[in-house]
């Protein structure tokens, strides 16, 4: 539904975003992460036709952004960086303005305003100005402004920005149940979000595009991701040391806490070390207190890929 | 068309739904008013015509077409919604009319509501009712044309305060600049084309001739092209802003 080809932004000097290449099909929800800075707004921007792009082409259900700019905005629904509202509105009017600009009049104005103040929970605010509204709800009535017309592609940028942790799961939900009949990209700060949310994430920095994935993808490369947290109730840290290191499949042991009775230990494997500590554990008559494989953080795999000094840490 | 009259009622819903527009009809109608009766003496003249309400016309429309214009694109910068209305099925035409038109269709009713000096004239003489109808339609002409000036500066920056005063300048330079102590200083030195066309675009002459009741069509095609001038380097602004 959204092709985006070779894509490049200058301002001046500076380059924005750097020959970014990728698609989005229908069903699929796209998060956009990197850090401040990094051309995720500019992308969007030019993806939605409002910045002019320095080179490169963009698709959206199979019109050209810049040649049928009408036609691809149609098919577009975007939410804008801070949500921009006329502030002297009412959400009301706001929306009803919105929907005549999509071109909706009447009965279907009507019943497309309904809908979407349904679909964001809006009905308590509908008369009130959009000036005096909450972070909150200034972010909910740009969001119903952006599916008035119900949009085959949504464009989403930083929707959960300044909501409280319930009004962040409505959103959340709201883009992974409408990510089955649409294709969405969204950009955030917020990694757990990208887990939450998306089908695939796209991690971009300085313009480029530094890994692309599912979210599961992702996390596998985090340095830890894959080792196993297990613990011990018993034996003293050495003698479990000097056992753990008599595993065929054990790469590295280190000790995360020790009380009296418990030792914690985080050990990377190189082969399938699960039922050879399992073995071990019934064998030296060990109780195995807890056990779980780390599936690597996101955190750790964005600092790793867009932080420059971690870059050349983990490469040395 | 219909995206366009959507613009458009939503530029004189703002309008209408701040004290501006009343404080501004409010304003009009005084200077107007003080003008055409305590200045130019419209009672002791003793004369059925109206010359002494339009001639002011341009004096003041000089500040309050600017207010009335200045915040139609700095506001959408400032707010950041340019790129909402930029994101919409719309064409940056139909942006800049929309916005264009509700405000010369708000300047025309101020305008309008001047009605009861026409009625003050039509009771005590016998005037000439065409000079008073073209004298009106040169002040609308002449309101668009400086509310064009105003469009293309308010689209400039994203502060309302130097959209005015940008374009108070503009506007002022068109007034003057067809003035005999402004041509003259320029007569010296220049070439003869440079101060013709110095004298040609002063709004004054041009101005002159429609509120004596005589429609010439250069009055009329110099207004329309100042008008889409205006607009259509207001567009090419609009566009380096998206570049």
């Amino acid at each position: 539904m959204i092709t985006v080809e070779k894509l490049t932004k200058h301002f001046g000097p500076k380059i924005a975003v750097d020959d970014l290449s990728f698609a989005v099909e229908k069903g699929e929800v796209l998060g956009f992460l990197g850090p401040n800075g990094a051309g995720k707004s500019t992308s969007m921007r030019m993806i939605t036709g409002y910045l002019t792009p320095s080179a490169g082409k963009i698709t959206v259900c199979g019109f050209d952004v810049a040649d049928n700019p009408l036609q691809s905005r149609n098919r577009i629904g975007y939410l804008p960086e801070n949500a921009p509202m006329y502030s002297d509105m009412s959400v009301l009017g706001f929306l009803g303005f919105c929907a005549e600009l999509r071109g909706l009049y009447g009965t279907t104005k009507n019943q497309a305003i309904g809908r979407v103040v349904d679909l964001c929970f809006l009905e308590n605010v509908l008369h009130q100005s959009v000036d005096t509204l909450s972070k909150g709800y200034r972010h909910r009535t740009c969001l119903a402004q952006s599916l008035i017309h119900d949009p085959e592609v949504l464009i989403l940028d930083e929707p959960t920005d300044g909501l409280d942790p319930n009004q962040k799961h409505e959103v959340r939900s709201l883009i992974r149940r409408m990510g089955k009949e649409k294709a969405i990209i969204f950009s955030t700060h917020i990694l757990e979000e990208v887990e939450a949310a998306c089908t695939r994430a796209l991690i971009i920095d300085q313009g480029k595009i530094v890994a692309n994935g599912t979210p599961e993808e992702l996390k596998r490369r985090a340095p830890l991701a894959g080792s196993i947290i297990v613990g011990f109730q018993g034996p003293p840290w050495q003698t479990v040391e000097t056992e753990l290191g008599k595993l065929p499949s054990l790469q590295k042991s280190e000790l995360i806490s020790q009380t009296d009775f418990r030792v914690i230990a985080r050990l990377q494997p190189k082969g399938d070390l699960l039922p050879e500590i399992v073995a071990l554990a019934q064998r030296e008559r060990w109780r195995i207190e807890s056990l779980t494989v780390d599936e690597g953080r996101l955190d750790d795999v964005f600092r790793l890929i867009t932080m420059p000094d971690t870059k050349r840490t983990s490469a040395a | 068309m219909n995206k366009i009259w959507a613009i458009a009622k939503r530029e004189l819903g703002t309008y209408f739904s701040s004290p501006v527009a009343y404080v501004f009809i409010v304003i009009f109608l005084l200077l107007a008013n003080f003008f055409t009766f305590m200045v130019s003496k419209f009672f002791e003249r003793g004369s059925a015509d109206l010359l002494t309400f339009f001639v002011w016309h341009p004096w003041i429309y000089l500040f309050l077409v600017p207010a009335v214009g200045m915040r139609l694109w700095s506001e959408e910068l400032r707010l950041g919604t340019m790129e909402l209305l930029f994101t919409m099925p719309v064409t940056p035409w139909q942006a800049i009319l929309g916005k264009f038109l509700a405000s010369w269709l708000f300047l025309l009713l101020t305008l309008a509501l001047t009605f009861p000096l026409v009625l003050t004239v039509l009771y005590l003489g016998h005037p000439d009712i065409g000079q008073i109808i073209c004298g009106y339609g040169g002040s609308f002409l002449l309101a668009g044309a400086f509310l064009a000036i105003t469009c293309m500066t308010s689209a400039l920056t994203r502060n309302q305060v130097i959209s005015f005063i940008v374009s108070v300048v503009v506007c002022l330079f068109l007034i003057l600049c067809g003035w005999p102590p402004v041509t003259d200083t320029v007569v010296n030195w220049a070439p003869a084309w440079f101060v013709d066309t110095l004298a040609g675009i002063g709004v004054m002459a041009h101005y002159d001739g429609l509120q004596r009741g005589v429609i010439d069509s250069r009055d009329l095609v110099f207004f329309l092209s100042l008008i889409v001038f205006f607009l259509f380097t207001t567009s090419v602004i609009l566009r380096s802003h998206r570049a």
